[in-house]
């Protein structure tokens, strides 16, 4: 019996299956086994062949017009299939140039891959994995705390040593820049909740506590807290994406090479630029959150001034010096990750990415974390 | 009927311009099929411009190109896409996707545009990778290997879908003279076994003398080619700019 499949119109590739004989299966293939062409056929020829898993395959190829690597690669999967079945393959009439073409690869070259590299599979493996790179990355965060207290004593010891230009440059742009965000976002989070929060106290008629709540919160933890995550992710990022490229750029490489200690250079310059510029943004998101909630306390009827005597009469000092000693820390830490990850990111478009993820991941982490500490530690202090 | 002495590349009057300045201007020429063209000449002369216009990422301001019979220019929409499949382009410092392993970086065109099940697309894969030399490597990822490795790996991927025109972007460029060799000949053997024509940048004499077939040489005082024909007939040219590049960099 001989049957004959034109498998594609788009294609000028047939295969004629001729199984007269039980222990041979002989296949023609003609036409043009280009991509199309080879596309069009690989599935139904191995289909035929896992099917049949013949003793013998002759494939004619006298009619094959044009052949190419696609083309070429159909024949060795299909000299692959029948070999892997126990048969044995002839490959008959392929024109000299394309078998020239076929010479050049080796079966044995050729293995079945998988399309990616083998992942860990089982949970004790991808567990040790997970621990051993929180290790490393604990061990590279404590060696990088090190280098950079000692970067730090070194500048403050000789400040005419540090690159005040970049110093005033980096600040403005993480913290001038990002005032318009910080303001808005602390006033809307002022007035939401203040919003919230008098709903219910107007239940009790005790809506002018609203004003104690907004002062206490804002100075003590949503102002810094606020500006300490939005800096995270503006700021972090840029640092770590700026200097992850300049590692896949190797500048950091000709920075070292010069004889110039990256840390010094390009770390501490964005640490002071932080130090300075996040207790101000702080200042900045207490005022405008006070002045989100005095919104709502305004459209309740309040006068301003009540508002404002209500706020003095509820924080002190110490709230608002609290959250700007906070602040001062969640800048170093904003700062110090986004260049920690910088300089040990990776190489490729990907690792700058990746760097910039983790700087605003961890950095979040660790401010959350560093204001846990300082809660527990104004308790303490009576603060 | 196609033969060899058919152009499967046709230049007509191109004028390449960045704004108000003409980089190129009232450029001919052809290239046959299954030919290996070099387009050489100095540094700012134009020629990753022509390049980029051949491949069609940049517009002209004038003229036309036509591949394979069909006008790059004037090509909009599916069958823009369909003649662009004709062609694969290896860029100079590779190009390949970082996050991606060679062999994921040699099925990704494979995935998109074709319907082969999974084994067919990494047999392919592994056969374009083993025809530059890099079979064992194809679970490496770019930054893992060598600028040359990567230079071959980039060839590969270009070839994937089977082009019939093969643009390299200074394949040899920045390589050591054993490599830049080793480059010169997979170049003759692609040339040779898939039949493909190839169009590459350079301006490495010991290579274009090694693998061209024909080359032109641009000018960036005239803004045109000064020089066309076979690497032999460039060196003995008249012309005092094809002269002065080919007995400097022979002196060199």
């Amino acid at each position: 019996m001989t049957r004959s499949a034109d498998h594609a119109t788009a294609s000028t590739a047939t295969l004629t299956v001729d199984d007269s004989r039980p222990e041979l299966l002989s296949l023609t293939i003609a036409g043009r086994l280009d991509l199309a062409g080879a596309t069009a056929l690989w599935q139904t020829a191995c289909a035929l062949i896992e099917q049949r898993r013949p003793r013998q395959l002759l494939l004619m190829a006298t009619d094959i017009d044009y052949c190419d690597g696609t083309g070429i690669g159909l024949l060795v999967e299909m000299e692959r299939q029948t070999l892997r079945h126990g048969g044995s393959f002839k490959l008959d009439g392929l024109r000299d140039e394309f078998a020239k073409l076929r010479e050049q690869f080796e079966l044995s070259e050729l293995a079945e891959l998988p399309s990616s590299r083998p992942e860990p599979c089982c949970l004790p493996e991808a567990t040790g994995m997970a621990v051993a790179k929180t290790w490393h990355a604990l061990r590279a965060l404590v060696a990088f705390t090190g280098e950079l207290s000692v970067a730090m004593l070194a500048a403050l010891r000789r400040p005419q040593s540090i690159r005040w230009r970049d110093v005033w440059l980096i600040a403005e742009k993480a913290g001038a820049d990002a005032l318009p965000i910080v303001a808005l976002l602390s006033f809307l989070v002022g007035l939401i909740m203040a919003f919230q929060a008098a709903i219910p106290m107007r239940q009790f008629g005790t809506e002018i506590y609203v004003a104690n709540l907004i002062g206490l919160a804002t100075l003590r933890e949503l102002g810094p807290l606020m500006t300490a995550i939005i800096l995270a992710g503006r700021s972090a990022s840029a640092f770590a994406a700026e200097i992850g490229t300049m590692k896949v750029n190797e500048e950091i490489d000709a920075l070292t090479t010069m004889g110039l200690n990256p840390v010094p250079f390009l770390v501490v310059t964005r640490v002071l630029a932080a130090l300075f510029v996040t207790p101000l943004l702080t200042l900045f998101a207490d005022l405008f959150g006070l002045a989100g909630g005095s919104v709502v306390l305004l459209s309740l009827n309040y006068p301003l001034v009540t508002y404002i005597h209500q706020v003095q009469s509820a924080v002190s000092m110490g709230d608002c010096l609290g959250g700007l000693a906070k602040s001062l820390v969640f800048g170093i830490i904003i700062a110090a990750i986004g260049c920690l990850h910088g300089l040990r990111a990776g190489s490729g478009a990907s690792a700058v990415g990746d760097a910039a993820t983790r700087a605003v991941v961890s950095g979040i982490v660790l401010i959350v974390i560093g204001d846990g500490i300082f809660s527990v530690l104004y308790y303490y202090l009576g603060i | 009927m196609e033969t060899a002495a058919t152009p499967i590349i046709e230049v007509q009057r191109l004028t390449a311009a960045y704004g108000e300045e003409t980089i190129l201007e009232n450029l001919s020429f052809t290239v046959n099929r299954g030919a290996v063209f070099v387009i050489l000449g100095g540094s700012g002369c134009g020629k990753s411009t022509l390049l980029k216009h051949l491949i069609g990422l940049y517009q002209p301001a004038n003229g036309q190109i036509f591949i394979d019979g069909q006008d790059l220019v004037s090509t909009y929409g599916e069958s823009r896409q369909t003649l662009l499949r004709k062609i694969g382009v290896m860029y100079q410092h590779g190009a390949l996707f970082g996050s991606m392993t060679l062999l994921e970086n040699l099925c990704l065109p494979l995935e998109e545009f074709t319907e082969l099940p999974e084994t067919a697309r990494n047999l392919i894969a592994t056969m374009n990778l083993s025809l530059v030399g890099l079979a064992d490597y194809h679970h490496y990822y770019p930054a893992e290997i060598s600028g040359g490795m990567r230079k071959r790996a980039a060839i590969a991927r270009a070839m994937v879908l089977g082009p019939q025109i093969l643009f390299l972007d200074e394949p040899s460029a920045g390589l050591d003279p054993i490599t830049s060799a080793e480059m010169d000949e997979l170049i003759l053997r692609l040339a040779g076994s898939l039949g493909m024509t190839i169009v590459a940048v350079s301006h490495e004499l010991p290579s274009i003398h090694a693998i061209a077939d024909q080359a032109i040489m641009l000018d960036k005082e005239t803004k045109g080619i000064v020089a066309n024909g076979t690497p032999q007939q460039l060196a003995h040219s008249v012309n005092p700019h094809v002269r002065q590049f080919f007995a400097r960099q022979a002196g060199s």
